[in-house]
């Protein structure tokens, strides 16, 4: 669609030739789903700096970019061999493929799973059992402060749709990849999962999102996520998009009583990438880990706002937020939390460190707490900082040259939001990453 | 094995080291004592290569290569080792990553291969005992949370694993409660030898008990004052720096 003169506008209209195509029997519930959705979506517009939730991050640049839709169904050369690198090894998984927002079943790999247990296409869903998801499906993403996701909920077609019913433990991951690619227009895809863990479950679920750099296009993903009571989740998000995409994902999720969920955020790829995590607790005894690692270079942006709700009493929220900056790149970290009347022995930590490896990086960092409950313990740190010269010079005069100390002290600096990770092919393959990431690729060899 | 001649060393504007020149032979230990802003921190780290300090004249000889030229790195890979006064502490490196990077690297430099994984634990093993370490030091990050001692004894253990030709002690015995200094110090009598040199740097004698050195120095004011054996350091313990400072020649008179 041309957005150069009315982005708002553009959108709408293209709207109402969206809705055109759609299944008429679609349900009812889903159609006044988007409806309101792109209300508020042209209500809201898009953010600028002056609102809160946005101030570092302009978006003005990306509406000048004239994205078109992506056409769905369409494979568009994505073959298996060129998804491989997104994979993780020897990792047993059940691996759903979307391309460009669609899903892929002959690039998917489907793994026997437990009974009851479903894993599919979410278009799939809403044609066989729209039933399942209408409790859930747009329930739970606040769209109505997001215009990103208002969109992703208007034109929402596909991604992944996973439940586990109650007392089911999934043992091995799940992965969904959502691989883009444009050749020659930039394309706009949007991702939306729905994940709902019953009571007394277990499941890890990993989320990547891929694309080739320098290809151009925008992710537009969100995931709602529903822990249900004793449920434990373990949840990977990789994002690993082409260096000249936009990346906007947003993840909603709702813990139920004493649900313990981990979210591993690990964002490296993009031109512009927003990590957005809402969460809150609905019931009490929970507990909560955001675990999240941001590397930018060039002139990448990675921006993450996170959102925690103390809503219910006697919840844990421990979040870590890392960031390594070089060259001319940019860094956000926003992080709020909230802790509501009543929400007594709530304990929460925040803390976010950052690293500057060069004197033109930046970081923003932004902590947050806000605390009507009386009976709590929180607190919150954030550090921005350089690396530490006299530990350079301590480990050369052990005979290790400087790059080689920079590169070891510049992975010790995350070394504790890896060690989070509890997956071995997925700590192993997160350790490979970010040792590439380094400043000229160092090899450290094992592992710290 | 070093030669040291006529070094003048500053920082920013003020001259710290105002003409140090020393001489030591394979085998030889030798003490630098002096009292506090006397320059014995910076001659040692000026040997080990941090570039804080400006070298404005004089040389440094090891081996007959010239020191100074070298990076801090290529001087570990030559054979230098300095036990830090302060170590630092660098949570998220365990140690034994640490030793066996470097470990490697100073091989690599010699051209010899990477050291093989299982002669690596029984070499660390042996080390630790010496010093008195338990298991899960390996295992810890480099010196986090570590107290005072232990910091020391890892400094000393990192020399006895890496086995340098020339070893500069900064201030080791300081922190160190009795025990921990007799440990320490038999780790650096152990590694005494005839093909391996010391230079100990120290404002007490109490390390000098353990540690019986060849030749002692007295620094005062960036400058060698007086020399001696092991008694010198014994008369310092005794009657303090006072004698010598009135024994020192004057400073020259500014113009």
């Amino acid at each position: 669609m041309a957005v150069a003169v009315e982005p708002v506008q553009a959108y709408a209209t293209e709207f109402e030739s969206f809705e055109k195509t759609l299944d008429p029997v679609e349900p009812e519930w889903l159609r006044r789903s988007r409806r309101a959705a792109i209300a508020h979506f042209r209500e809201i517009g898009f953010p600028t700096l002056k609102h809160e939730e946005w101030k570092y991050t302009n978006v003005a640049p990306v509406l000048k970019v004239p994205f078109k839709p992506a056409i769905l169904g369409r494979p568009d050369g994505v073959v298996r061999e060129r998804l491989e690198p997104y994979t993780f090894g020897v990792l047993k998984a059940t691996l759903l493929v979307f391309v460009n927002g669609r899903y892929a079943p002959r690039l998917s790999y489907l793994r026997p799973l437990p009974e009851g247990v479903r894993v599919m296409s979410l278009a799939e869903a809403v044609r066989e059992d729209a039933r399942a998801l209408e409790p859930h499906l747009t329930r739970l993403s606040k769209y109505e402060k997001d215009p990103f996701a208002a969109l992703n909920t208007a034109f929402l077609q596909d991604g992944a749709f996973v439940e586990v019913p109650k007392g089911v433990t999934v043992e091995e991951p799940i992965h969904l990849l959502f691989a883009s690619t444009s050749k020659d227009v930039p394309l706009l895809s949007y991702a939306r999962n729905l994940i709902v863990l019953g009571p007394r479950t277990a499941a890890t679920i990993i989320e990547t999102y891929a694309g080739w750099t320098p290809e151009t296009y925008m992710t537009n993903a969100v995931t709602e996520i529903l822990a249900g009571p004793e449920s434990v989740l373990e949840h990977y998000k990789m994002q690993r998009e082409s260096g000249g995409a936009y990346h906007f994902g947003a993840m909603a999720v709702a813990q139920d009583r004493s649900a313990n969920a981990s979210f591993h955020s690990i964002s490296l790829g993009g031109a512009l990438a927003r990590n957005y995590v809402d969460t809150i607790f609905r019931e009490e005894g929970g507990s909560l880990l955001l675990n999240g690692l941001f590397m930018t270079s060039g002139r990448q942006q990675a921006d993450n706002y996170t959102r925690i709700d103390h809503s219910a009493p006697a919840c844990t929220s421990v979040e870590l937020y890392k960031g390594i900056l070089n060259d001319k790149s940019r860094g956000v970290f926003n992080g709020n939390i909230i802790v509501r009347h009543g929400a007594q022995k709530t304990v929460a930590r925040q803390t976010n460190k950052n690293l500057l490896l060069s004197t033109e990086a930046f970081v923003d960092s932004t902590p947050g707490l806000e605390i009507l409950a009386d009976d709590v313990k929180c607190n919150h740190a954030s550090t921005i900082g350089q690396l530490d010269e006299s530990a350079i010079f301590y480990l050369r005069t052990r005979g290790i040259d400087e790059e080689a100390a920079r590169n070891i002290l510049t992975y010790a600096f995350v070394a504790d939001v890896l060690g989070h990770v509890k997956v071995a092919p997925i700590k192993i393959k997160l350790d490979q990453l970010v040792l590439s990431r380094l400043p000229k690729g160092a090899s450290l060899g094992e592992t710290l | 094995m070093l030669e040291i001649k006529n070094l003048h060393v500053k920082i920013g504007d003020k001259q710290i080291l105002k003409g140090i020149d020393l001489s030591i032979k394979p085998g030889e230990v030798h003490a630098i004592m002096g009292p506090n802003g006397s320059g014995k921190t910076t001659l040692a780290q000026v040997l080990a290569g941090r570039v804080t300090f400006e070298v404005t004249q004089g040389q440094v000889l090891f081996e007959g290569k010239d020191l100074l030229a070298l990076r801090p790195e290529d001087r570990a890979r030559e054979g230098i080792f300095m036990a830090f006064q302060y170590p630092v502490e660098i949570p998220g490196v365990s140690n034994a990553y640490f030793l066996k990077a470097a470990l490697n690297a100073i091989r690599k430099y010699r051209n010899q291969e990477e050291i093989d994984a299982m002669d690596f634990v029984s070499l660390v093993h042996e080390r630790m005992t010496l010093l008195g370490l338990d298991e899960t030091f390996m295992k810890r990050g480099l010196n986090e949370g570590f107290s005072g001692g232990e910091k020391k004894k890892n400094e000393i253990f990192q020399m006895a694993v890496l086995e340098p030709k020339f070893c500069v002690l900064d201030e080791t015995d300081s922190g160190l409660d009795i025990d921990a200094l007799r440990l320490v110090s038999e780790g650096i009598n152990t590694m005494r030898g005839p093909a391996r040199s010391m230079l100990v740097v120290t404002h007490y004698q109490r390390l000098l008990e353990y540690v019986v050195p060849d030749v002692v120095h007295v620094l005062v004011d960036g400058k060698i004052v007086k020399s001696g054996d092991a008694d010198l350091a014994r008369n310092l313990e005794k009657h303090g720096y006072g004698w010598i400072l009135e024994e020192a020649p004057k400073p020259q008179p500014v113009r």
